[in-house]
């Protein structure tokens, strides 16, 4: 008797309703809705850029030069932002620049991801040796000046979009690497790890079955801030002529020619520069609110 | 009793940090088949360094220096880490003290629970989960399937470990390692924890070393019991015997520590500073016994 009245105490407490579910909780989490949806707003132009963009963003026209944007005197229909000193379509341009910045955040921060993240793993879990190896490496490798770095490579092996891209892997990898190998470390410590241990589970399936799992919210978060840092990154080689042909329009490239003509033609240079802002607080904002929903430990 | 199933003999170990402080002594100790066999001692006795020993989780400050665990006729200080790894799991399981970290918090139960059976017992993915459900009613969890969709933060301690000990008796082992499995649980959950292993343990036949502090515990679970005082065996036999006559002074002074539910003013006493003076010295000798016998 005593025993089943014991029984149905002890499960009685649990029978409350079940915690909102990982993906409920992130979208509840207006950071992470509203800078997540800028963002597939963003990669939706980007892929769509033929499609969406009012106008060709290389064709001039220099009878419709440094027409202000709608709403503004002298304005004219057809160009919303107006035109630059050529009479190129601020918006189209804009909307095609997109593709650069996104393919560099995405395929540069996966790629440093990815390096960093194998390297991390590999320090954090396989023991001394291999840990100071790579920590050495990392140590090595972020005392250089990043910018220099990244101007030196590229002065090496040449402009271009996968000379950005190479130039950010290269150069970030270390920031993946070192916190993808702190939370490894901290794992291995952990009961669970120990516990996989005593049912004689293999090293790489302890790896990846338990410690990995653990470390992917704080790697996504990384991750999200990472394109931001490369949306940046990209924009500043672009600025300084180093990224791709100038030919291809690119947010970096406008700032440069919208600050040559500031005066007579402001919304040259805000509306990349506005852009270029609204995408890496997107990044940023998101990447906070992914590691807040997503912490194992916070998720409560 | 049948013939013994763990067979330690004279285990030793020294703590590496610490000027190579002994932390056990040549303990020896049998757990036969079936049996339930009471690890106790207070803290720093070394418990949990058999424990760990067993299961080849020595912590990297820790070297055992001598002696042998034989399971099943073998050594298991001398098997390779393949080899071990084949046996924990299979024959040999933990049931592990903290239940609210012992769990993966970013996986779900049901995946926890069939890893070990798909990769231990070679189950398919299906039998597993059909293997899993069957071994949380059998811990008497009312909805198994809300617990295996759940993840650990969703579940009350006391649910927690009993899917712990479901997950470590349902490998069908022919040994659990029970480190402390109640100390982290509220009192009333505690004593169904018992129930549990005790139950689970007399339907398969396990033997079960169950390491704790409490001898209140003890004394409900345990068929024999050891009691370890800094690394050396102070007193072993029938748990009835020990606790009803102890014929070593630590253990009358232990079960004097225990809080007395009949007589509120006895009960709680620290160990008498002669008793520890005379352990120290008994320890001492038999320290120097050993090195002598080296020796000579």
């Amino acid at each position: 008797m005593e025993h089943w009245s014991l029984a149905s105490k002890a499960s009685a407490p649990d029978s409350d309703p079940q915690p909102p579910s990982v993906g409920a909780r992130l979208a509840s989490d207006p950071k992470v809705v509203c800078a997540g949806g800028f963002i597939v707003i963003l990669i939706v132009l980007a892929v769509g850029a033929p499609l969406i963009a009012p106008q060709d963003p290389l064709a001039q026209n220099l009878l419709m030069a440094t027409v202000p944007p709608a709403g503004f005197a002298g304005s004219e229909p057809g160009f919303l932002l107006g035109t630059d000193g050529l009479g190129r379509d601020v918006l189209s341009r804009v909307i095609f620049g997109s593709r650069v910045s996104l393919t560099v955040a995405f395929v540069a921060a996966g790629l440093a991801c990815l390096i960093g993240s194998v390297l991390g793993l590999m320090a954090g879990y396989l023991g001394y040796v291999v840990d100071m190896l790579i920590s050495w490496l990392v140590d090595v490798w972020m005392s250089f000046p990043p910018v220099l770095l990244s101007i030196l490579l590229i002065a090496v092996i040449g402009t271009g979009l996968h000379s950005v891209i190479a130039a950010i892997v290269i150069i970030d990898w270390t920031r993946f690497c070192r916190v993808v190998r702190t939370e490894t470390r901290s794992q291995a410590q952990m009961d669970y790890v120990v516990a996989a241990r005593t049912i004689g589970f293999s090293r790489p399936a302890i790896l990846f079955r338990e410690i990995f799992p653990n470390v992917v919210p704080v790697l996504i978060a990384l991750l999200t801030l990472e394109m931001g840092i490369a949306v940046v990154v990209e924009a500043i080689l672009s600025f300084v002529g180093l990224s791709v042909s100038s030919d291809t329009p690119t947010w970096g490239g406008m700032i440069a020619e919208g600050r040559q003509i500031v005066h007579e033609a402001w919304w040259v240079l805000a509306a990349p520069l506005a852009a270029l802002f609204a995408t890496v607080v997107a990044f940023n904002q998101l990447g906070d609110g992914l590691a807040r929903s997503l912490d194992p430990v916070l998720r409560r | 009793m049948t013939g013994a199933r763990l067979a330690i003999e004279a285990l030793s170990a020294v703590s590496l940090r610490d000027g190579n402080r002994p932390i056990l002594r040549r303990v020896a100790l049998d757990v036969g088949t079936g049996e339930v066999h009471g690890l106790v001692g207070e803290s720093g006795a070394g418990k949990s360094t058999i424990a760990k020993a067993i299961l080849g989780i020595i912590p990297s400050q820790v070297r055992v220096t001598g002696g042998r665990i034989g399971f099943e006729g073998r050594d298991l200080l001398s098997l390779s880490p393949g080899e071990l790894r084949a046996v924990l799991g299979r024959d040999i399981a933990l049931v592990p003290q903290d239940p609210s970290t012992a769990l993966n918090p970013s996986r779900r139960i049901d995946v926890q629970m069939t890893d070990g059976l798909r990769l231990k017992r070679g189950l398919s993915g299906k039998d597993a989960r059909l293997r899993a459900r069957a071994l949380l009613e059998e811990v008497q969890i009312r909805d198994p399937e809300r617990v295996l969709n759940s993840y650990p933060h969703q579940l009350s301690g006391g649910m927690r470990q009993r899917v712990l000990i479901a997950a470590a008796f349902g490998l069908e082992p022919k040994l659990v390692i029970a480190d402390e499995p109640t100390t982290a649980l509220d009192v009333t959950v505690q004593k169904q924890i018992l129930r549990l292993i005790r139950a689970l343990q007399e339907r398969h036949g396990t033997s079960v070393l169950f390491v704790s502090h409490d001898l209140g515990v003890v004394a409900k679970i345990c068929d024999r019991m050891t009691v370890l005082y800094m690394g050396k065996v102070v007193e072993q036999g029938a748990t009835a015997e020990v606790l009803d006559a102890p014929r070593h002074p630590y253990t009358r002074a232990l079960l004097a520590a225990n809080p007395r539910y009949d007589r509120p003013d006895a009960g709680l006493e620290p160990t008498p500073p002669d008793i520890i003076a005379a352990l120290r010295a008994e320890i001492a000798a038999f320290d120097a016994g050993i090195a002598g016998s080296r020796d000579g």
